[in-house]
């Protein structure tokens, strides 16, 4: 019983750490732009409540459609990114996991490495390269990126997971008339599918969250991703940021995240090969 | 369905040490065939060299008139059980039994009329929809073997198939494989460590150590005339015991005393010093029971007596000689054993009335005992017309 109590206060504490923010977010993004120009209005809207106000405004108003733009942009280039880096990703480290080859260790520490840098210390040399061969302000520009800083962590999930598949599944696949590619799309790839969509969900995580390339690697609105678009609101008054409106933006960046993660999740069955083989 | 031909097969591993060395074996057509040795003898290896899992170094690998040793898995055609099942647990069990069909691209018609009827053969009709992973493990092997038969292979190969069963249902299962290959008629590889599987349900049983060809006869011959220590060891349980032995005209010198032997046997054996006899258990007897004992008898002192109703399992300590010692020792590790103290085992009659501690008459049959040189372990008294073919004594023959 004393346990009972001890966890339930435990997970309030943390879900109450976590959620303030969000909270807080929501709440804001409710108030009345200039009720929060004028100053604090306290925690819950109150008085200063505006509905959906905001969010209309974010979605319809002409001055900003850049966010909206940058929506298409976000989605567009997280798709894509997401897609190409696990499929190239499974392929690796299928690879690495089953294959004998020289160099092995030596692409997994290169990989881990580049994950190492920090993000700010590429940016620079990445904004002359791209301007130089034509990729600055475009979708390509910014994937591909994406794509090698979520590589490294993709390859090693996934790598873990073919591991744990008994070698036997592919030499039956292979005894049953299946080629190398059959027993991998067909036997393989399935039961790592909860490696596949945990490595694609921190990559979309990756990308729709970046903000550092987001805002050096382009200029107009043809390729800017959502949190540099939130960067470029602008109120009436120069000096005093949208809070409100920057607030119904921030929530509605976040819906596709977690709409992902519940999509993806149910796709995340733990002991999917149990079954497979004995013992 | 084919006959499967290995000539002079030799697997070396990047170290150069050979899991197998130089077998030939021949599968007739029909034939259910079994490898069998202790852990580590190359009977795996060389299965999986059958189905092209494993490269091969060097020799000749044919199936029908066809050499295979180039050919990937899926052109040679085969059925595999593997030890574990290998089902795929993202599939049902219809779905696993189809799975060859399905990269057959077969057509939907005939694959349920196929997975059908094999489910009907081996009774797995209500477990159709379900997950490998909800299955028992006698039913995941029924799978396994469902998957083999649904496609028109050439032969089986099985691998140590129901050594994850618990005993009864290894029972089972064994006879239930025998059924369906008898029935199928297909030709048949089947991989075991278990003495007890490649006795029951062999057609012709290969005893292999350490990656060479021991024996290769019937259960029967490999019974009744053992090539060598090793096989002689390894088939039979309880083993065949061994004795160090001296022959002098027609009596054999025995720890426990001197014995009459049939003068054929003693005449291949004369001369040549100290040797090892090798006697079943049944080949004993309590002489209270026997009618006619001649002079074949010994006394000994009974330390421990296993009444099992039907029959008595007698143990008797001796002490072997240094010399010998050491090649017992050699022959159980080859065997997987433990160097346990040297002792006899003795089948006797459940009627018999020996207790522990007693001292007893024992008869011994003589006319079955086998005597092996010490030094190559060869057995000096084999009947080579009825041992099958044991590498090596070819040239005797």
């Amino acid at each position: 019983m004393k346990q009972k109590i001890g966890l339930v206060a435990g997970v309030t504490l943390i879900l109450a750490w976590c959620l303030l923010p969000v909270v807080w977010i929501v709440s804001l993004s409710m108030k009345d732009a200039a009720a929060v120009t004028n100053g604090s209005p306290g925690f819950w809207p109150g008085d200063a409540f505006a509905g959906f106000d905001n969010y209309v405004t974010v979605l319809t108003e002409d001055s900003y459609s850049q966010f909206r733009r940058a929506i298409v942009n976000s989605i567009g280039i997280s798709l894509i990114a997401t897609t190409l880096s696990v499929i190239l990703a499974t392929l690796a480290a299928y690879a690495i996991a089953r294959l004998e080859f020289k160099g092995k260790k030596l692409v997994l520490t290169t990989a881990l490495a580049i994950a190492m840098f920090p993000v700010v210390s590429l940016v620079s040399p990445l904004f002359d390269m791209w301007r130089a061969i034509g990729l600055y302000d475009t979708w390509a520009g910014l994937i591909i990126p994406y794509m090698s800083f979520t590589l490294p962590l993709a390859i090693w999930t996934l790598s873990a997971f073919f591991r744990e598949i008994p070698w036997e599944m592919e030499q039956a696949a292979q005894v049953d008339g299946a080629t190398s590619w059959q027993a991998f799309r067909r036997v393989i790839v399935p039961l790592a599918a909860p490696g596949v969509f945990t490595a694609a969900i921190l990559t979309f995580f990756f990308a729709w969250n970046d903000f550092v390339f987001g805002i050096t690697l382009t200029s107009t609105e043809t390729a800017r991703p959502i949190p540099a678009s939130l960067s470029f609101f602008v109120g009436a008054d120069p000096f005093n940021r949208p809070a409100s409106l920057l607030s119904a933006a921030a929530v509605i960046a976040t819906i596709p995240i977690v709409l992902i993660v519940l999509l993806f999740q149910r796709k995340i069955v733990s002991g999917l090969t149990s079954g497979a083989v004995k013992g | 369905m084919s006959a499967i031909t290995m000539k002079n097969i030799v697997k070396k591993y990047g170290d150069g040490f050979p899991a197998v060395n130089d077998v030939s074996i021949d599968v007739e057509d029909g034939e259910f065939m079994i490898l069998v040795g202790p852990s580590g003898c190359g009977k795996s290896t060389l299965l999986r060299m059958v189905v092209g899992l494993e490269d091969i170094t060097s020799g000749d690998m044919l199936i029908g008139e066809k050499r295979v040793n180039d050919l990937a898995p899926k052109d040679r055609n085969l059925a595999m059980v593997f030890q574990n099942y290998a089902l795929y647990p993202h599939l049902t069990v219809y779905e696993n039994i189809a799975f060859p069909l399905r990269l057959a691209k077969v057509d939907d018609k005939t694959v349920d009329e196929k997975v059908r009827e094999a489910s009907r053969t081996l009774e797995l009709d209500e477990h159709l929809e379900r997950k490998p992973g909800n299955l028992s493990g006698g039913q995941r092997q029924r799978v396994a073997m469902g998957r083999a038969i649904v496609r028109d292979a050439d032969a089986f190969l099985f691998d140590e198939p129901l050594s994850n069963l618990d005993a009864k249902l290894r029972g089972q299962m064994r006879t239930e494989i025998s059924r369906l290959q008898k029935r199928l008629g297909i030709t048949t590889l089947y991989v075991t460590h278990d003495q007890t599987e490649a006795m029951t349900l062999g057609d012709r049983v290969a005893v292999l150590k350490r990656g060479e060809l021991q024996q290769l006869a019937t259960p029967r011959e490999l019974y009744e005339n053992p090539g060598n220590l090793f096989v002689a060891g390894f088939i039979g349980s309880p083993p065949m015991n061994f004795l160090p032995c001296t022959v002098e005209g027609t009596k054999a010198e025995l720890p426990f005393g001197t014995v009459e032997i049939p003068e054929d046997k003693a005449e291949k054996a004369r001369g040549k010093g100290l040797l090892i006899a090798g006697l079943r258990p049944e080949h004993f007897e309590d002489a209270s029971v026997v009618e006619d004992t001649g002079s074949s008898t010994f006394t000994a002192t009974a330390e421990v007596v296993e009444w099992l109703g039907n029959e008595t399992y007698a143990y008797l300590p001796f002490e072997a000689p240094d010399e010998m010692r050491g090649k017992l020792e050699e022959l159980e590790r080859d065997l997987d054993g433990e160097g346990l103290r040297t002792q006899l085992v003795v089948s006797l009659d459940g009627a018999s009335t020996i207790k522990e501690g007693d001292e007893a008459t024992i008869y011994v049959d003589t006319s079955k005992m086998h005597l092996f040189d010490p030094a190559t372990g060869e057995n000096l008294t084999v009947d080579t017309a009825k041992a099958g073919r044991i590498p090596g004594m070819e040239q005797h023959a």
